[in-house]
């Protein structure tokens, strides 16, 4: 089945990251295919790559990223990444800035929707 | 826009359900209410809860400097947005009736016609 | 239907209302802090029971065991992520955030 990911939250501040990030993971070890991760609202912050966090805490940018190589369409809203300064020159690998219509092409082409945020 | 002619019509509900201003997510919520317009989807909104709030009357802004978006509502219309559906006990429990609201085209539905209305959906987005 | 609850029901209404829009039948989902709700002897206790005589209600394992909660309400399914995806493939969602 196709699944579309829509993250609205930030890293580190609530678990909706985490959760989306390990959903995604576990939706594609059970052979699903994901038509890609979008992220709007605060979610944009996900794809700012200067994160740094200490080295025993998880990254949560460099998991995305590594998530995108692995062939994971990743999305960063271009409104909402504006709104909160993240542009071409920070945004992690493996991620697009793109508009909003991405979302809706991707909720249309996959089977399902879900959403993790705040 | 990056319209497709052919591109398969969703049954989409954005179900609004938080205050406007205290957080970004009715805002921005309604923007992408908009651009899904532009898609021509079957959208429909649905307030309930705090959400109501985001169609209250009187609204002014100007003192926490926040850009108001009451306007917006008004212009759903002319983006063919036009199934806008209002939870009648989600305005009773915070002491609010239709008048308070703003005079736009609203459906007021009671707990389990909107039940039915979202077991409908294709796509629910939480804004 | 599937509802999915994340907001801790001792502070949010966000399960009250779930419980009061979702039709019978519709399974709900609690992970993250709404997993508080799963507790077994809280003041919801009740409320959680009455909701399991229409709904199927699963907690999430991994936020569970992150909150160091090991006694869940009789009849609540405790569910890893695996299942979780399982169940997005089986019901449209209904997030309540």
């Amino acid at each position: 089945m196709k699944i579309a990911i829509l993250v609205l939250d930030g890293p580190y501040n609530h678990e909706a990251s985490d959760t989306a990030y390990n959903f995604t993971k576990a939706a594609i070890e059970k052979g699903h295919e994901i038509e890609g991760v979008f992220f709007y609202n605060d979610g944009v912050i996900n794809a700012a790559k200067l994160m740094e966090p200490p080295s025993d805490d998880r990254n949560i940018a460099k998991r995305w990223s590594e998530l995108g190589g692995s062939g994971v369409k990743l999305t960063v809203c271009i409104a909402a990444a504006k709104r909160r300064g993240i542009n071409d020159d920070v945004v992690i690998d493996n991620a697009k800035i793109a508009g909003l219509g991405q979302l809706v092409e991707m909720a249309v082409a996959a089977d399902r929707l879900i959403t993790f945020g705040d | 826009m990056e319209e497709d002619e052919d591109m398969i019509q969703k049954k989409m509900m954005f179900v609004m359900r938080k205050a406007p201003h205290g957080s970004i997510y009715p805002y921005e919520g309604l923007e992408v209410v908009l651009i899904t317009a532009a898609y021509d989807q079957d959208i429909s909104m649905l307030f309930i809860d705090d959400g109501v709030y985001s169609l209250k009357n009187e609204q002014n802004t100007e003192g926490i400097g926040i850009k108001g978006f009451m306007k917006t509502y008004f212009a759903l219309e002319d983006y063919e947005v036009e199934k806008l559906y209002v939870d009648n006990q989600s305005l009773k429990d915070r002491g609010l009736s239709k008048k308070d609201l703003i005079d736009v085209n609203l459906q007021y539905f009671n707990r389990d016609e909107i039940k039915k209305l979202m077991d409908e959906q294709e796509i629910l987005f939480p804004f | 239907m599937l509802h999915t609850v994340n907001k801790s029901p001792f502070s949010h209404n966000n399960l009250e209302s779930c419980l009061s829009f979702a039709k019978e039948k519709d399974a709900i989902l609690l992970y993250e802090d709404g997993v508080l709700g799963a507790q077994a002897g809280s003041k919801l206790e009740s409320i959680i029971k009455e909701a399991l005589k229409k709904h199927t209600i699963c907690a999430l394992k991994e936020d569970l065991n992150a909150r160091g909660i090991s006694k869940t309400v009789g009849g609540i399914k405790v569910i890893g992520y695996p299942e979780f995806v399982d169940l997005v493939v089986e019901h449209k969602v209904v997030p309540w955030l």
